[in-house]
């Protein structure tokens, strides 16, 4: 995305290796006022590594983290009042209220006790738990709590909001609510750092996703940006019965097929061109009796982009 | 400063929500306190601290001195009673039936040996159940005739220069002579504390060291619950958030103990002393259990573990500073030992408390502060990773 849009966060060079792990190797990127940027990796990519540093609670081994400007570390105190954090983790006190949780990190970000109770009230109705504000946290459902968690990073109204994903572990409904509110906030000119395992949540709000593997940035841009870097490849998705992984060791030596993943009760393959080499696809498939259910020709998505990328999927 | 009150306003407000942290300040303490004065109560009980018995088989001038200076002197402070048997068979009948701790007997012929410049035994018959009793009656004992030893030696003198007068009544007013022997004797004994204020102390300053984990340790559940990652990501400084936890020990444990010192007092008859002497004493006894806890916390990898580690820590110093048995009074390797455990300090403090001097805390105060300190700062050394400072 090329706007005019001043950046309001701007990651360069940022390292961090914890023993002999590199978890993140020189990842640069910058997030635009009202531009949602999500990082899309597997389970151990690095992206809470990443997130981590960008709230000041990580010091990286190397490189620099700037919110408008300003360097953000682990002992700066100013610049962290204009980031909004919601980490990985459920952080709630479960013995507390909501209202309570609230009122808490309010006045800790600052706020006189008039202006906590007024951004609370506001924040309440934002993530829908204004009925059950004076409930223990602990007695809420599992969707309730993940939504006072995401609260609790928007109560000082800061301008770039970070979520470390938001959404794992809760069920669709509380998961569609959760993404129409960050779709909402991002309406009104928030910077939004988002990352996430899910290529659909992605594709949904992201305005632009880096791509993230092994603790690199490997790709970044548009989703359409993105799906170029495949050029003429197709995706075919397979339906097939019994052993998904003998199939999927089949399909992978097929010479045209450039990646395989399975996902689900299926596989994905990454391949040249869909109508010449499904043939011999197929045929493969059949000589070692696995059998196929449906055949599908999709349009690439980013799944393919970083089976592409990496030549892995991105969930197993 | 206004951050770490926030943060500990909130702990607080957690633990009071907390049956556990009641436990552990009131109904514990209380309970055990109230049953070790019950059960030992025995070993010294308010002013009737020790009450002996003395039988004077002799009937010389040297045994009355014993009989009508000594032990009256001994027994001006109300530290102990005496009461006179008319036999050597009735003083042990009172051992035996418990009604004094111990009795001197003065045996036939003491002064004659005395006056022979022979060795004169005072002896003295114990309750075996009372070991302190007994002990402090055999001190009295022996300092007399200790000193007997240097009146043989000033009555030869004195005859030897061609004294006239009678033997026996020099002897009896050189050993009547106040010997700084005495003089400490005295003050040791009644620099105690009564059995109920001992325990009631002793349960209060054992439980002090698991009130005060209330603050510090929950660093480790906050870290675990992923709090602590927002509390960091805060626009504070990460000390702020070891002050708040500390902030929270503090008011646990002082809240906790003030309530027991009125608590035991009311209810169990305690006399704690000086309210001021107390309070120096109860603010730097909750300053260096918190600094103890912190360094188990530091060291620990969770709440639980460090949960687990502190109640060995604190039971180890409690037995060692003579929280359920006064082992200072032992005397011995034992009670140079105990000198490492903050406990020793809060119970001697408070004993000499007793002696009514408000400044007589002084020393245990500082030695309770100098625990606080290397306590915090180890425990910062260890732990500034945790909070990435
Ligand atoms: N505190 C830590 N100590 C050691 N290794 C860590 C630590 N945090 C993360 N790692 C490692 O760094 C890598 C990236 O982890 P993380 O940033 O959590 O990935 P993601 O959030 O993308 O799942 C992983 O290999 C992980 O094991
Ligand atoms: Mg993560």
């Amino acid at each position: 995305m090329t706007t005019d849009t001043p950046e309001v966060l701007s990651c360069k060079g940022l390292r961090k290796r914890f023993d002999d792990v590199t978890a993140v190797d020189d990842v640069s990127f910058t997030i635009a006022a009202g531009e949602t940027y999500g990082l899309l990796g597997p389970n151990g990519a690095g992206k809470t590594t990443i997130i981590s540093m960008v709230a000041g609670i990580l010091r990286p081994d190397a490189g620099d983290v700037l919110v408008e400007g300003v360097p953000v570390s682990t002992r700066t105190t100013e610049p962290k009042g204009r980031i909004g954090y919601v980490p990985q983790e459920l952080a709630v006190y479960p013995d507390l209220t909501g209202r309570e949780n609230l009122t808490f990190f309010a006045r800790l970000q600052g706020l006189s006790r008039v202006a906590a109770a007024r951004r609370v009230a506001h924040v309440l109705g934002v993530v829908g738990l204004t009925d059950r504000a004076d409930d223990r946290a602990e007695h809420y459902s599992g969707g309730m709590r993940r939504r006072l968690h995401i609260g609790m990073g928007l109560l000082h109204e800061p301008i770039l909001l970070v979520l470390d994903e938001p959404t794992a572990g809760v069920d669709p409904q509380s998961r569609n609510a959760i993404m129409d509110n960050i779709r909402e906030l991002a309406h009104s000119g928030l910077a939004i750092l988002y990352t996430t395992h899910y290529m659909e949540e992605a594709e949904r709000l992201c305005d632009r996703v880096g791509v993230i593997d092994a603790g690199r940035l490997v790709a970044e841009g548009t989703r359409r940006e993105l799906v170029a870097l495949l050029g003429e490849r197709d995706r075919i998705s397979l339906s097939v019965d019994g052993d998904l992984g003998h199939a999927e060791d089949v399909a992978r030596l097929v010479p045209a097929v450039l990646g395989v993943a399975a996902r689900g009760r299926g596989l994905e393959l990454l391949v040249h061109d869909a109508r010449q080499c499904l043939p011999a696809v197929l045929s493969a498939l059949a000589e070692e009796d696995v059998r196929v259910r449906a055949v599908e020709v999709d349009e690439p998505n980013l799944e393919t982009v970083f089976l592409h990328l990496t030549g892995r999927a991105l969930r197993g | 400063m206004r951050a770490s009150l926030l943060i500990a306003a909130k702990d607080l407000r957690q633990r009071l929500r907390d049956r556990s942290v009641l436990v552990f300040t009131l109904v514990l303490p209380l309970g055990l306190g109230l049953v070790f004065s019950l059960v030992l109560g025995d070993l010294a009980d308010g002013n009737d601290v020790f009450r002996y018995a003395v039988a004077d088989a002799d009937g010389g001038q040297v045994a009355a001195v014993f009989t009508h200076q000594v032990l009256p002197a001994a027994s001006e402070g109300g530290a102990i009673t005496v009461r006179t048997a008319s036999s050597t068979q009735e003083a042990l009948r009172l051992v035996d039936d418990g009604d004094v701790t111990a009795a001197f007997i003065l045996p036939p012929a003491f002064t004659a040996r005395v006056m022979a410049g022979q060795e004169a035994v005072i002896e003295v018959v114990g309750d075996v159940d009372a070991p302190l009793g007994t002990g402090v009656a055999r001190s009295l004992a022996e300092s007399f005739t200790a000193r007997l030893t240097s009146v043989r030696v000033s009555v030869a003198a004195a005859l030897r220069a061609g004294s006239t007068r009678d033997p026996a009544r020099l002897a009896a007013e050189a050993a009547s002579v106040p010997d700084p022997l005495r003089q400490v004797e005295i003050p040791a004994s009644r620099r105690e504390l009564d059995a109920t204020t001992y325990y009631a102390a002793g349960m209060s300053v054992f439980f002090l060291f698991f009130t005060v984990q209330f603050g510090v340790t929950s660093l480790l559940d906050e870290r675990r619950a992923g709090t602590l990652a927002r509390l960091l990501a805060s626009p504070i400084r990460p000390l702020s958030v070891l002050l708040g936890k500390l902030i929270t020990s503090l008011v646990v444990g002082t809240v906790g103990t003030a309530v027991l010192v009125a608590a035991t007092s009311v209810l169990m008859g305690a006399r704690w002393g000086h309210p001021v002497g107390v309070g120096i004493l109860v603010l730097t006894g909750v300053l260096a259990a918190t600094g103890v806890v912190a360094v188990v916390a530091s060291l620990a990898r969770t709440s639980e573990q460090a949960g687990g580690w502190q109640a060995v820590v604190a039971i180890s110093l409690g037995a060692l500073g003579g929280a359920f048995f006064p082992v200072a009074q032992v005397g011995g390797p034992l009670a140079v030992i105990s000198l490492v455990s903050p406990h020793r300090w809060f119970l001697r403090g408070l004993a000499d408390l007793a002696g009514g001097d408000v400044r007589a805390v002084l020393p245990s105060a500082g030695a309770l502060t100098a625990f606080a300190l290397v306590g915090f700062g180890t425990a910062y050394l260890l732990g500034r990773r945790e909070v990435r400072l």
